[in-house]
């Protein structure tokens, strides 16, 4: 997902055009103070016009911890914004102050109420280990996010070109995130001119379990797909998975083997899954 | 009015250039000569004639005999570093010489200094491009005579036809020895080729090389030899190195302009042209360049080597040769400190007159030789007709260049631009002045994918073959214009007056359109 500046109107209008799997509005940290106000307005239109191709488009509010965030949800929410990413969020609490405050505004403004989720960026030592409550906290969390600056600092350390202070945190919130049924979505790559170091990390937290990865250059787009996309011999190899378990169970039968391997349930989940990201299942989520 | 082949209307007579009648553009390749060439005057030598250095600009200036009335030309290889134009023009003026016609082949925004002889009545006339302040004087009417627009193929046509004489011609001399023998390559104001000068040297009366770097005869390589010129006059500077070559030219990181960079690549690679022997010209912009960065990469995956790579040459160009993917480079004007030290010393890096470059009237121009070429505009329209003289604003800013020469010769011409520049659409209903007909622009990339000119139904077909996916969408032309309208809203028409203060010729000789004063 491309991060895009909110006050940005050329990027805004044209981030789309990158091919991102989606799209985040940011009204955070890229917009000054003194320019919140123009952002949400361009937002509100940029969002109204609806051009965005084929990506899921979210809005970075400002923290919950700050007087911004309601008025940021009062300009997106109604245009019928995909989610909203709230960042620091540090307490199950700050989600159901979120959950309430979007319902109001979905419920005045005729957006199916519960429609617009909430992704939550964990940027603090105490959100992080909250992670499986925060997840947990409403039904409109659908994705948890650790954060990359803001966390490197409130451990008292530094981003890494290894990402050695970000090891453990990104191993709980997988676990967090699984355990509450929700995605894990890994934190931008910072350094745009890197494209060896945003392959090592991506394919890193691929291999993790991650779902997906948050951009801020367009250049790291097809570097993410690459790591992302299933190769032709996975595609091949879940194609005939899924075609197995389909006659297995029309064959009424409960297991069955392929290449000499049992292929089970977790198998068969995991083939579908590689063929959602391979686009091959007649659906796929944006993710990412 | 009547109106020519390409829809413009034209008065039967333009106050300052004469009557149009006969002189209608009446299609890209409609108008063939039927005369002989024109000359210069002849002129002898005797053995031991001695040195032809006759001193400073003002002793070269007397002893050429350059009175007022006449035409004296310059060439623009010192770009926006020339001080050449500047110290004539004021030598000429403290001479008492006025009503001059000037015809450089480009001039820069350096040259706004002669902006108050031009107010004086030293320079009354300008048959060249005006890039920057002059043409903004030129738009709000600030001279009696209306600027003559030629392409750099067109100007050599009309000084080898005989439809300009060149009375003098002032050659900036990066080095020239006391014969007058010329070279661009070496000196502290090194430009590399000085192709546009060449067929000046050959037609003018009189020729008058300028240098800061007298060497010793005979001086070698020669671009220009001493045949041709009658004086030498030395100068303390010729320009600036800063602003006639820049360092090392690098590839733009706008993300916006690679992708446009990367669909142009695409339609490229697609077309029946990319093969081995394909010759193409990209020039140094921004978006051209990082189309060479990824045909680079294409052409080493598919084992591709180019015959020629023409036109304006950069560092990126002189890699491609080094690396062996280009055979050769033919080179009008080096952009960069890396080309102008290739053709100081690479036999494979060719310097060519604008003459061999891109004349539509000789036995085989190098446009004619190219597959491909990137271009850009200031708008393009819903028949692909492009406009790289006037700004949005209806500004005369901008040259012609090569625009014409090279869309007319290429196989494949595409303009590689953003959709919008700003808040202004560059896709347009109908562009405001008219320099290269959509009759030989066959492609519009933006970053919204690739638009082809309907009757390329060949390249069509060639792009469906090719991207069968949807990675690099196929838009039309009205889904563009429609998509630039609904982004930037309708622009206000530009006002102007009905005085005409630019005659913009096809590069055949005749009127494709005419710039009007704009309204104050």
């Amino acid at each position: 997902m491309l991060y895009l500046p909110g006050n940005n109107p050329n990027m805004l209008l044209r981030g789309h055009l990158f091919k991102p799997d989606g799209l985040i509005i940011d009204l955070e940290d890229s917009v000054s103070r003194h320019e919140k106000d123009a952002a949400r307005i361009l937002a509100r239109d940029v969002l109204k016009r609806g051009e965005f191709g084929k990506c899921e488009v979210t809005v970075r509010i400002n923290g919950t911890e700050t007087d911004l965030w309601r008025e940021d949800i009062s300009f997106v929410v109604p245009q019928g914004v995909s989610g909203v990413r709230a960042p620091k969020v540090e307490t199950p609490q700050a989600v159901k102050d979120l959950d309430e405050e979007i319902s109001s505004v979905e419920s005045k403004s005729g957006v199916q109420v519960g429609s617009t989720k909430i992704f939550c960026l964990l940027e603090t030592a105490l959100g992080v280990w909250n992670a499986y409550d925060i997840a947990k906290s409403s039904p409109r969390v659908t994705a948890i996010i650790p954060g990359g600056e803001d966390l490197a600092a409130d451990l008292r350390t530094s981003r890494s070109k290894e990402g050695t202070e970000l090891e453990w945190v990104r191993r709980m919130l997988i676990v967090a995130a699984r355990a509450a049924g929700v995605d894990a979505l890994d934190t931008v790559f910072p350094n745009i001119s890197d494209g060896d170091g945003l392959r090592r990390e991506a394919g890193f937290v691929k291999q993790l379990g991650f779902d997906g990865k948050s951009v801020i250059h367009p250049s790291q787009i097809p570097i993410i797909h690459e790591i992302y996309t299933p190769t032709d011999r996975e595609i091949d190899t879940a194609q005939r998975i899924v075609a197995a378990a389909k006659e297995a169970a029309e064959r009424g039968l409960g297991a069955v083997a392929l290449d000499g391997r049992m292929i089970d349930a977790p198998v068969i989940r995991r083939a579908e899954f590689t063929l959602e990201r391979a686009g091959q299942m007649g659906k796929s989520e944006n993710r990412g | 009015m009547p109106v020519n082949a390409a829809n413009r209307d034209i008065p039967t007579r333009i106050d300052g250039y004469g009557d149009t009648a006969g002189k209608l553009y009446e299609g890209p390749f409609a108008r063939k000569p039927d005369a002989r060439r024109s000359g210069g005057r002849i002129r002898a030598s005797v053995p031991n004639g001695g040195s032809k250095v006759a001193g400073g600009i003002k002793d070269a200036i007397s002893a050429a005999g350059i009175r007022s009335g006449m035409t004296i030309s310059f060439h623009h290889h010192l770009r926006n570093g020339d001080y050449v134009v500047n110290q004539v023009i004021d030598a000429c003026a403290e001479m008492g010489i006025r009503d001059l016609t000037i015809f450089p082949t480009a001039l820069f925004g350096i040259h706004k200094n002669i902006i108050p002889h031009i107010k004086s009545g030293v320079v009354s006339r300008i048959m060249g491009s005006v890039n920057g302040p002059i043409g903004q004087l030129v738009s709000e009417g600030g001279m009696d005579t209306p600027v003559i627009l030629r392409s750099h193929g067109g100007r050599p046509r009309a000084v080898i036809s005989g439809e300009v004489h060149i009375d003098a011609a002032f050659i900036a001399a990066p080095a020239a020895d006391r014969t007058g023998n010329i070279s661009g390559r070496m000196g502290r104001s090194a430009c590399g080729s000085i192709g546009y000068a060449f067929t000046d040297a050959e037609y003018a009366d009189c020729v008058i090389a300028v240098t800061d770097n007298l060497q010793s005869y005979p001086i070698s390589p020669i671009s220009i030899p001493g045949i041709y010129v009658d004086f030498v006059a030395v100068c303390e500077k010729i320009g600036d190195p800063a602003g006639i070559v820049s360092g090392t030219t690098s590839v733009t990181k706008d993300p916006l302009r690679l992708l446009i960079a990367k669909y142009a690549s695409s339609l490229i690679e697609s077309s029946p042209y990319f093969m081995d022997g394909i010759s193409f010209q990209t020039g140094a912009g921004g978006i051209p360049l990082a189309v060479t960065a990824f045909m680079k990469e294409a052409m080493r995956r598919k084992d591709i080597r180019a015959s020629f790579g023409l036109g304006g040459i950069t560092g990126y160009f002189v890699d491609l040769l080094k690396e062996g993917l280009v055979k050769k480079l033919m080179d009008v004007q080096s952009f960069d400190l890396d080309a102008v030290k290739s053709i100081a010393c690479d036999s494979d890096h060719i310097e060519i007159s604008a003459d061999w470059y891109a004349n539509p009237w000789n036995c085989g121009a190098a446009v004619n030789m190219l597959d491909v070429v990137i271009l850009g505009a200031t708008e393009v329209d819903v028949d692909f007709n492009a406009n790289v003289n006037t700004e949005a604003d209806g500004a005369l800013l901008h040259g012609i260049g090569g625009h014409q020469d090279t869309a007319a010769g290429a196989k494949l011409t595409i303009i590689a631009q953003p959709l919008l520049r700003g808040r202004i659409p560059c896709v347009v209903d109908r562009v405001h002045t008219l320099t290269t007909p959509g009759q030989v622009v066959d492609a519009i990339v933006t970053e919204y994918g690739v638009t082809i000119n309907p009757r390329r139904k060949d390249l069509m077909e060639s792009w469906q073959e090719f991207n069968c996916g949807d990675d690099t969408p196929l838009v039309s032309i009205d889904e563009l214009a429609d998509r630039a309208r609904g982004l930037s809203g309708s622009m206000e028409p530009v006002h102007t007056t009905d005085r005409i203060v630019g005659v913009v010729e096809w590069r055949d000789g005749t009127v494709i359109d005419v710039v009007r004063q704009l309204e104050s």
